[in-house]
């Protein structure tokens, strides 16, 4: 039997990671991700072969120790439908403290895959060792550069890249009880610049104490949209919680 | 009071943050109180290493149904995180709440392995208490330990204030009695608690023993007081079927090894191979019944999410019905359930073994043969025939595992450089096997030096030397270099050495792992911190011999580190067992035939617990009884047609 004609529904969920669970690394959660829909004992649809996984397609990585409230991963179900809320309620008591699933939607066939749809995100960073005033002084000196070379390792060579146009928005934020917040929306494409990227530029020593990605988004036909709301098959179209 | 706003400023500056984070599937926060004895339980290895021990999370769990106790658990910090904790002045912490460690009345710690002893030192340091238990204060935390090591607890006696021995599940209860009795009243004279505690059947205080010497010889380590006894014996739990433990298996958020399920099926081990101390102090066999089994499986795979179970013991093929266990096994999960068998004795893994656990996925096999010449596992008394190894590794290949691992020793008694270079002879011929089902089969010997374990008939044997060690390695590595389909790791023979000065050591090494832990020598199991020439300078330093500790052969009248303590077996059975070794003569297992007097039964009045009558069928199964007309293999040739005659009959 040809897998390919088995029934399926994709469905995406976002998701948000918070409090001491920050600390797992993007692979942790995707374990976490596997047992916690074990649990739940929904027909996730499973690779072919000789060690079968659950198919769940993952999104933008979230670097070890930063919090968000948007996080996006898309399941394939052995399903012809599988309603969004069944998926939601079950996850209630089988994610782990600090994960909470947030919002859903089914996915219309051929939709992009996360990875490669994303092209933006809103960050928001606390910093603890810097006054509001110097902090919109970097800013300025940020937003006026014409370009804003960061070196990085990869693969044992050293790559240059320019993460000027990848800087599309960048103000400085509320105060906090502990420092200064941040606000940035920072490019995904063709690879997503980090918060930590940024902070290096013009020698910053700025010590951030919690990172947290707050949006991420889609660009399409001019208009910025939430991953659940692209390609959502419109009749099952279910989303909660969106702002 | 909670360490995490001062630990999450510290966790981004480390590596794998998540060691530190807790918050496992299954973790209990509890609540402390004054009239509650609160357990810090350790272990002393990084939490990846730690965490799924199962000794101490079926603790955790005793002492968390108790209302007059409280458990939680901390791992030796990685040598990043030790550095950050020191430099902002943290100490060592729980990860369940993450309390500070002076909160705790106790900190507990399971000792598996002798390479961590350096890793005790430094997490009792971390915890604000004196490594010396002599320079401790009434109200400083009560150091334990358990575990396999504390069959020799001398190398530990000057920091540990009390030892356990045996089975915790019983015990714990006792001890927390003795502590809470003495918290309440307000922790008033460490002295009279340890007093107390040595009253208690299975805990070593090795405060309140005399050790005399004379010379490099040890004369006697004997009580102090009448009340504390000579001779300290282990505990047993006589049934496992009341201790279905743990019943939450902790789910970390984080890899570790031996990620799944573990449900252990049996414990002790009646096979008798010499080299073994597991299945020496750990007798008799108490098999759990296979409807618990299914049961521990069944709902822990529901739990925790897992799509993995191992089932758990010193020999898992000897299981009664294991079989039809796996086969419930995998049939009791939601989806595909994989199930892995550690210890698998070669003689046990039959086709139909095969077959059954590789139908969700192929987990790694790992077979131990131990030694390469029938004359050698005869010494060892791992009686397996290579007929049993070819059938298992036939088997294996015919189900569609492409590669194995084939565990070995050398260093043993009486190994001469025939039966070294023999393990490359089996080696070869299982990848022959092999050929006959994959393109490109592939046989990784993995080979591990021998280092002599207390209360075992090899506790007398003089350990090789690093040199012997390193020849016998590299003659087994030329001679298989050039086969295609063979490859060889090893351990490092310094690394067995400084296990065999702590393995049995008297309380005089003691001084030695204290200065190789002042010169910043935690983590010595890992090969990256292991640093060789730190123990043989504190060694000449403190005027004690290598040779004399490790290379020694031991006479019988030799008083031993270990004489006051007690595994139940007689001394007369192991020496008899030495020489029976020493003689080529195996002897077969007690679970299925007559009852050789080795003490653990008759001297706790208790009894194997075993389902089946009858040994598992096929092969020679250890019985000692090599089957009618067997000879050993003059060609690989005459092997593999016997071989191939049986798989197609």
């Amino acid at each position: 039997m040809n897998p390919n004609q088995a029934p399926r529904t994709r469905i995406r969920l976002r998701y948000s990671k918070a409090g001491r669970i920050r600390f797992t690394s993007h692979r942790d959660v995707a374990r976490i991700w596997e047992r916690s829909l074990r649990r739940t004992g929904l027909p996730v649809a499973q690779t072919e072969g000789f060690s079968p996984r659950a198919k769940l397609h993952f999104g933008l990585a979230l670097a070890t120790g930063y919090e968000s409230d948007a996080e996006y991963l898309d399941i394939d179900f052995k399903c012809d439908e599988m309603a969004v809320d069944e998926v939601l309620d079950a996850l209630v008591s089988t994610l782990p403290d600090g994960i909470i699933a947030t919002g859903g939607a089914v996915l219309s066939p051929g939709a992009m895959s996360l990875q490669q749809a994303v092209t933006s995100c809103d960050w928001d960073i606390e910093l603890l060792n810097v006054t509001a005033g110097d902090l919109a002084q970097w800013v300025d000196r940020v937003l006026s550069a014409a370009t804003l070379m960061v070196t990085r390792e990869r693969k044992g060579k050293q790559i240059t890249d320019d993460l000027a146009p990848q800087v599309r928005a960048l103000e400085v934020g509320e105060p906090t009880s502990r420092g200064v917040r941040l606000l940035a929306t920072l490019g995904t494409q063709p690879r997503a610049a980090r918060p930590s990227e940024l902070l290096a530029t013009f020698e910053s020593a700025y010590r951030p104490i919690l990172i947290r990605r707050t949006r991420q988004w889609i660009e399409q036909d001019g208009a910025r949209l939430e991953p659940l709301e692209v390609g959502a098959a419109p009749a099952q179209h279910t989303l909660i919680g969106v702002q | 009071m909670s360490l995490w706003p001062e630990l999450e400023l510290v966790l981004p500056e480390v590596s794998k943050p998540a060691r530190y984070i807790g918050g496992e599937g299954g973790m209990v926060e509890p609540e402390h109180h004054p009239s509650k004895v609160a357990w810090l339980l350790a272990y002393p290895d990084t939490y990846e290493i730690g965490l799924p021990n199962q000794g101490l999370q079926i603790l955790y769990e005793i002492l968390n149904e108790r209302d007059d106790a409280v458990a939680e658990r901390a791992y030796a910090p990685w040598v990043d995180m030790e550095a950050e904790m020191r430099a902002a002045g943290l100490p060592l912490f729980s990860v369940d709440t993450h309390r500070r460690a002076g909160e705790f009345d106790v900190l507990a710690f399971n000792l598996s392995a002798e390479l961590v002893y350096t890793n005790l030192l430094n997490c009792i340091d971390l915890a604000g208490v004196p490594v010396r238990a002599e320079q401790r204060a009434d109200h400083d935390l009560l150091i334990g330990a358990g575990g396999h090591c504390t069959y020799n607890p001398e190398p530990l006696a000057d920091f540990v204030d009390f030892f356990v021995l045996g089975d915790g599940e019983e015990v714990v209860s006792e001890i927390n009695a003795v502590i809470c009795d003495w918290k309440r009243a307000g922790k008033r004279s460490r002295q009279s608690v340890l007093r107390a505690l040595a009253t208690v059947e299975g805990v070593y205080v090795p405060s309140l023993y005399d050790v005399v010497y004379d010379g490099p010889a040890l004369v006697s380590i004997t009580p102090r007081f009448a009340d504390v006894p000579a001779v300290v014996e282990k505990r047993t739990v006589p049934d496992l079927a009341a201790w279905p433990y743990p019943k939450r298996q902790l789910v970390p958020l984080t890899e570790v090894v031996h990620d799944r399920l573990n449900v252990e099926v049996f414990r002790g081990c009646t096979r008798g191979c010499r080299f073994c101390q597991a299945g020496m102090i750990t007798r008799p066999v108490r098999e759990r019944p296979a409807e618990q089994v299914r049961t521990m499986v069944a709902d822990g795979l529901a739990r925790s999410g897992y799509d993995e179970v191992a089932l758990t013991s010193l020999s898992t093929a000897d299981f009664s019905g294991i079989t039809e266990v796996v086969s419930a096994t995998m049939d009791c999960g939601a989806g595909e359930v994989s199930v892995s068998l550690p210890s698998l004795r070669v003689d046990a893994f039959t086709v139909g073994l095969a077959a059954q656990i590789q139908r969700a996925r192929r987990t790694g096999l790992t077979f131990a043969p131990e030694a390469g010449s029938w004359r050698m596992r005869q010494v060892i008394n791992k009686l397996i025939d290579e007929r049993d190894l070819y059938g298992a590794v036939e088997s294996a290949f015919s189900q569609g595992w492409r590669r194995m691992k084939l565990y070995f020793l050398t260093g043993l008694p009486t190994e001469t450089d025939v039966d070294t270079l023999a393990i490359g002879e089996l080696a070869r011929n299982c990848v022959e096997l092999g050929r006959a089902h994959t393109k490109n089969p592939s046989v990784t010997v993995s080979l591990g030096g021998f280092v002599p374990k207390p209360f075992t008939p090899f506790q007398w044997f003089g350990q090789n030397t690093v040199a012997e060690l390193q020849r016998k390695i590299f003659l087994l590595r030329d001679d298989i270099k050039r086969n295609r389909g063979v490859q060889m790791k090893w351990h490092d023979p310094k690394a067995s050495l400084v296990e065999g000065i702590a393995s049995r050591g008297d309380r005089r090494i003691g001084r030695v792992i204290e200065e190789v832990w002042r010169q910043g020598g935690t983590f010595q199991e890992w090969s990256e911190h292991f640093d060789y020439d730190r123990w043989t300078q504190a060694m000449d330093r403190h005027g004690l011999s290598v040779d004399w500790y490790v290379h020694r052969h031991r006479t019988e009248d030799e008083v031993l580190p270990w004489d006051h303590i007690s595994a139940g077996l007689h001394k007369d059975f192991l020496w008899q067992d030495w020489r029976d070794a020493l003689n080529e003569v195996g002897l077969e297992d007690c679970r299925w035939t007559p009852c050789y007097d080795c003490g653990a039964c008759t001297g706790y009045s208790i009894e194997h617990i075993v389902a089946s009558a009858v040994p598992p069928a096929g092969g020679s199964q250890g019985t000692g009884q090599v089957p009618t007309g067997y000879q050993p293999p003059r060609a690989v040739e005459v092997q593999l047609s016997g071989v191939g005659e049986r798989a197609s009959s």
